[in-house]
């Protein structure tokens, strides 16, 4: 029995792999809450598109020796703001205008990469994440995202809402729509970067669907996904990290794959509600 | 007794990119009007709701508003998504984003929205999800989110577009009560006979301005052929205007030789 228990928690002897498990449990849980939004919009593709940007960002900082949370940011933040508008004015189409600008940024990243930087291992490192690089200031940053988002979705709670369900008229009635907008952008475009290093590029936009969609089929009310999405987000998160120690596997696939499986059995479990609820959802 | 003015629009019009969807209207809305705008599809309806909300700026002209008014927007019901999470009581509180800022509704706020749900014949109805509602229900739904912002003025985008007869009735009663209780109103329709003949003043549109006044004024054959470009003939039942379809009447009665 005691081996047992030994064994169980022979992964939270090591100092990585606890820093690792903090941030992805935290990265889950905002990503669950951020996610909430993204589902409702019909904007997965802004959140694929914008981890895809954010590594164009990741890839320059990287070769011009800046700090990546600075460069990555502010190339994140700033395409983020670009996608909303576009996305907003709907000048051109928008999901093409949206796939060219961010796989643009994506392969400029990893152009870079190939020529500048210790191409294979770094380029891997983003694209999948990796639980071996993530350090004290990985914590503290997806802590600090995740409370700034807190507080501005709790105190901005009802503009937040009126905005996503109905723009038009929140507008009319005095919401700021285009700032709500602008703030929700920063606020993914922060997410996917602080995220980033341990979930990876090609899956967290799974990570922003998949909680979400979930809590979806569980409620039918808005307040009520705010909450459940972030903690399906934490729980996928920390057993899928916490599993990939035994099973061997990249921790962000396990993550996604754990998710994958608690969508598969609520939406058994929930039956003809719970399809009914996620069928009128867009771009899932 | 003239009301005083809430919205005037003067030389007025509005553009999408560079085609012009209304063209230099003049338009006045009092205190106490009950106006439905009427005109084939594209002919600048919404736009003109649109420009009186602020929503959209005039290319030329100017609308001129009385300072602080309060305006309720009843979007098409068309446009609503229905799958979305919300509540009803979630969606009438809705309107106080600017001040009530946290998800908890106040007091005060739950038994203004109460008040107001219970006033539109949507009593206990609070907790459902939009979805569950019939579909005069959904309507009043949105009625009441515009009213808890207590407007003066009440703008409608086609309230019965898409519902049917039972639904329209309830509609058109509703309004005429809240008309009543002094709310002005103004809305679009396409529905000439249903909802336009049985409102006190009537605008034609199509671009500009075809005709302004009662329905008996502005439903004639020839304003209505000049608004929609195309034969419409015009009975009296009732003492009030009916309009019939030109090219329907003609197949009716070619059919009736065939018959």
């Amino acid at each position: 029995m005691i081996h047992v228990v030994a064994g169980l928690t022979t992964p939270f002897r090591y100092q990585f792999f606890n820093n690792g498990i903090i941030v992805a449990t935290i990265a889950g849980a905002l990503c669950g809450l951020l996610g909430v939004f993204v589902v409702l919009r019909g904007m997965s593709y802004i959140g694929h598109g914008l981890s895809h940007a954010v590594f164009g960002g990741a890839a320059a900082s990287a070769v011009m020796n800046i700090n990546y949370f600075v460069g990555a940011g502010v190339w994140g933040v700033a395409s983020g703001v670009i996608i909303g508008r576009i996305a907003r004015r709907r000048l051109i189409g928008a999901d093409a205008a949206i796939g060219v600008v961010t796989t643009a940024s994506f392969a400029l990243g990893l152009a870079l990469l190939n020529r500048y930087g210790q191409a294979k291992k770094s380029i891997e490192a983003v694209l999948f994440g990796s639980v071996l690089g993530v350090k004290t200031i990985d914590i503290i940053a997806v802590s600090a995202v995740a409370i700034l988002s807190v507080v501005i979705i709790v105190a901005l709670y009802r503009a937040f809402l009126f905005a996503t369900f109905d723009p038009e008229v929140a507008e009319v009635s005095g919401v700021r729509v285009a700032w709500i907008e602008a703030l929700l952008m920063g606020l993914l475009s922060l997410t996917i970067l602080v995220t980033m290093r341990v979930i990876g590029t090609l899956l967290i936009s799974a990570l922003l669907v998949i909680p979400a969609s979930v809590a979806r089929m569980l409620t039918n009310s808005f307040a009520r996904m705010l909450w459940i999405s972030p903690i399906i987000g934490a729980v996928s998160a920390f057993t899928g990290m916490y599993l990939s120690y035994f099973l061997d596997t990249s921790a962000s696939a396990t993550i996604i794959l754990t998710g994958t499986l608690m969508f598969i059995v609520v939406y058994a479990v929930t039956g003809i509600r719970g399809r009914t609820r996620i069928s009128g959802l867009h771009h899932i | 007794m003239i009301g005083e003015v809430l919205v005037e629009c003067a030389h007025m019009s509005c553009a999408y990119n560079s085609t012009l969807a209304i063209k230099k209207i003049d338009f006045t809305i009092r205190k106490g009007d009950f106006v439905g705008i009427v005109g084939p599809s594209g002919s600048g309806k919404t736009t003109l709701l649109k420009a009186i909300l602020g929503s959209i700026s005039p290319v030329e002209g100017h609308v001129t508003k009385k300072p602080h008014l309060r305006m309720g927007y009843v979007p098409q019901v068309e446009t609503v998504d229905w799958n979305f999470p919300v509540t009803v009581l979630e969606v009438v509180v809705m309107t106080r984003s600017s001040t009530g800022r946290l998800p908890r509704v106040t007091k005060d706020e739950l038994a203004d929205a109460l008040l107001v749900l219970e006033r539109l014949g949507l009593g206990g109805l609070e907790n459902r999800h939009i979805r569950e509602l019939s579909g005069g229900q959904q309507q009043r739904v949105f009625v009441a989110r515009a009213l808890f912002h207590r407007p003066e003025l009440l703008v409608l985008d086609e309230p019965t577009s898409g519902v049917d007869v039972r639904t329209r009735h309830e509609v058109l009663h509703l309004l005429a009560d809240l008309h009543d209780e002094g709310v002005s109103i103004i809305l679009s329709t396409h529905d000439l006979n249903g909802l336009a003949a049985h409102l006190p003043r009537l605008v034609c549109l199509n671009s500009e301005i075809i005709a302004d006044g009662s329905p008996v004024e502005v439903l004639t054959p020839e304003v209505l052929e000049q608004t929609f470009g195309a034969p419409m003939e015009v009975l009296i039942h009732g003492g009030m205007p009916v309009v019939v379809d030109g090219v329907g009447a003609d197949i009716a009665e070619r059919m009736s030789r065939l018959g």
